[in-house]
């Protein structure tokens, strides 16, 4: 019994589960703790802004793993715990109600959580929600049932906002999207997207609003007046924030392993300390294929960087050099984006209609992301040609007529 | 309620009933292996995929447009391949057999 290892992992979400399900699969025969300050049984995070918050669905449908397939794989999951500290010399953790659990590998996971700007007036605001968790989503819902008029604000046009705007929208919400910048999605796309999900929401009828910087928030009752800058001010019932996420990164950063915009990683996921790896979200890494350190808030990041640390756990080296996906699901399109577009300098656009088409970006003649709307098969072309660095005709891509297989130079 | 049966990787035969929802859904909370569904079952990401059985294919039905594109992803793909977060379970389906890709 004494020499059985102990895998502690903090953090119990789409990164977490996965590595710890990935650890039992590489054969780690060790125990296996998983941490989470959430109550709830693990669960998909992209469905609480689209689906799930619009078809008002049940987080059993939206498991990432059934109950029993934790117990089956003897993985203990400690739900509704908070982890306060790590203490690397006695390689233990201690929970915020003083349990000390003891590890040999320590896993973190921690994702990140949503950020709240400093607005004048927004601790007292009512009904003002982020969008992170199941438990904001059910809070949503009770506000948005609870409400009258049924006024909606969104602080923040990046595709979280963008996301619940639509699906409230759909349950029947006058909403209205206040963002700061000049055009919405300003942070992860370019102008060409930009325009056209404004112009999609327009037509459902939301109301997208950018250059407002919003300052404060006034309240009477239960009824809120969001104020910007430019001195436009809108009425709320309900007030979403969707302007970004904070890394939680305190518990590694306390004991001095290395942050630098997010835990900072080697390609095996190791953190600076030995016998420490952190994964997904919380994550600064290096990505191979495009030379480049990046921080990524997406799924696919979070389950291919856990399969890469359980693997290097179990003694099997492998490094992390997976093409980047992404999607992103609004009304009847869907969004759907391979490679990281940072640092194009040219782009091709493949028209097939008003709601179908791709946007190529390139530097040079290289071929770094893909954007595809309703376009699974640019999408998948797209990928395909990433990963083979193939030279394309831009000419010939240009061409919605031209067969995708043809168009490949090299 | 429909039966779905499963034939994994390791050539474990699973046979399951479900009522509704779709069919990766009920692979995933059974701990159908080889199922992962990564994406939550909205055809992005192409880790739902099965092979549907000859004799099957007609009750299935056919794959959507964005579905068959996605299918390219997956190198092993065929004629029988799914991803079968898109197919929804109904008595239409009752007695299908699949087998999982990889
Ligand atoms: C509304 C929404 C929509 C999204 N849509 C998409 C999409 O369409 N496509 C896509 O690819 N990605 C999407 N994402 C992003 C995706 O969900 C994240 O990239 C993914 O959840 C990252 O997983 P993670 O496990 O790294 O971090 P998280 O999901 O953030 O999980 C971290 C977990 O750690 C726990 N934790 C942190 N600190 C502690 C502590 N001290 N003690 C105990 N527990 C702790 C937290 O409670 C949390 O459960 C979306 C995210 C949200 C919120
Ligand atoms: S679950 Fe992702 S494509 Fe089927």
């Amino acid at each position: 019994m004494s020499n059985t290892k102990t895998c502690v992992v903090i953090g119990a979400s789409h990164a977490g589960v996965n590595f710890a399900f990935a650890l039992r699969k590489e054969g780690w025969q060790g125990n296996i703790v998983l941490f989470d300050k959430d109550e709830t049984i693990p669960y998909h995070r992209p469905p609480l802004s689209k689906k799930y918050l619009e078809l008002e669905d049940s987080i059993q449908n939206n498991l990432l793993k059934p109950i029993e397939s934790y117990e089956k794989d003897n993985i203990t999951l400690s739900l509704g715990k908070v982890v306060s500290k790590i203490d690397k010399e006695a390689k233990t953790i201690e929970l915020n109600d003083g349990t000390i659990q003891s590890y040999d590998v320590l896993v973190l996971a921690t994702g990140a959580r949503a950020f709240v700007p400093p607005i004048q007036g927004i601790q007292q605001a009512k009904n003002v929600f982020t969008l992170r968790n199941a438990t904001d989503v059910a809070n949503i819902r009770k506000a948005f049932h609870a409400s009258e008029q049924k006024k909606i604000v969104v602080i923040g046009g990046g595709y979280i906002g963008l996301e619940t705007a639509a699906s409230l929208k759909k349950l029947g919400a006058n909403v209205t999207v206040l963002e700061r910048e000049e055009r919405i999605l300003a942070r992860v796309t370019t102008p060409y997207l930009s325009t056209f999900f404004t112009k999609i929401h327009t037509d459902y009828g939301v109301h997208i609003c950018v250059n407002k910087g919003v300052t404060e928030i006034k309240t009477n009752g239960n009824k809120n007046t969001v104020i910007c800058a430019d001195g436009s001010s809108y009425e709320a019932d309900v007030i979403i924030i969707g302007v970004g996420i904070k890394v939680n990164t305190e518990l590694a950063s306390e004991v001095g392993i290395v942050i630098n915009n997010g835990i900072e990683v080697d390609p095996t996921a190791k953190t600076s300390e030995e016998g420490v790896y952190a994964i997904g979200d919380c994550t600064y890494h290096y990505n191979k294929l495009y030379n480049a350190f990046v921080r990524l808030e997406s799924v696919q990041n979070a389950v291919d960087q856990a399969k890469v640390a359980a693997a290097n756990i179990c003694g099997k080296p492998t490094v992390y050099n997976a093409l980047p996906w992404f999607w992103s699901d609004q009304y009847d399109i869907k969004l759907q984006i391979v490679g990281l577009s940072q640092g194009f300098d040219n782009s091709v656009v493949r028209f097939e209609d008003e709601n179908k088409f791709s946007i190529w970006y390139f530097k040079g003649d290289r071929l770094l992301a893909v954007d595809s709307i309703n376009n699974a098969k640019s999408y998948v072309f797209g990928t395909k040609y990433i990963k083979a660095n193939a030279i394309l005709d831009k000419e010939k891509l240009a061409n919605a007529e031209s067969d995708l297989k043809t168009i490949v130079v090299n | 309620m429909a039966k779905i049966t499963f034939i994994t990787s390791d050539n474990e035969k699973v046979t399951l009933e479900g009522a509704s929802g779709s069919v990766m859904q009920l692979a995933v909370n059974n701990g159908v292996s080889g199922i992962d569904g990564d994406c939550g079952g909205v055809c992005s990401c192409a880790t739902c995929h099965v092979f549907v059985a000859e004799k099957d294919l007609e009750k299935v039905g056919d794959a959507s447009e964005i579905e068959t594109d996605m299918l390219e992803l997956a190198d092993e793909a065929n004629e029988f391949s799914r991803l079968c977060c898109q197919i929804e379970i109904s008595e239409a389906i009752d007695g299908i057999e699949l087998t999982v890709a990889k």
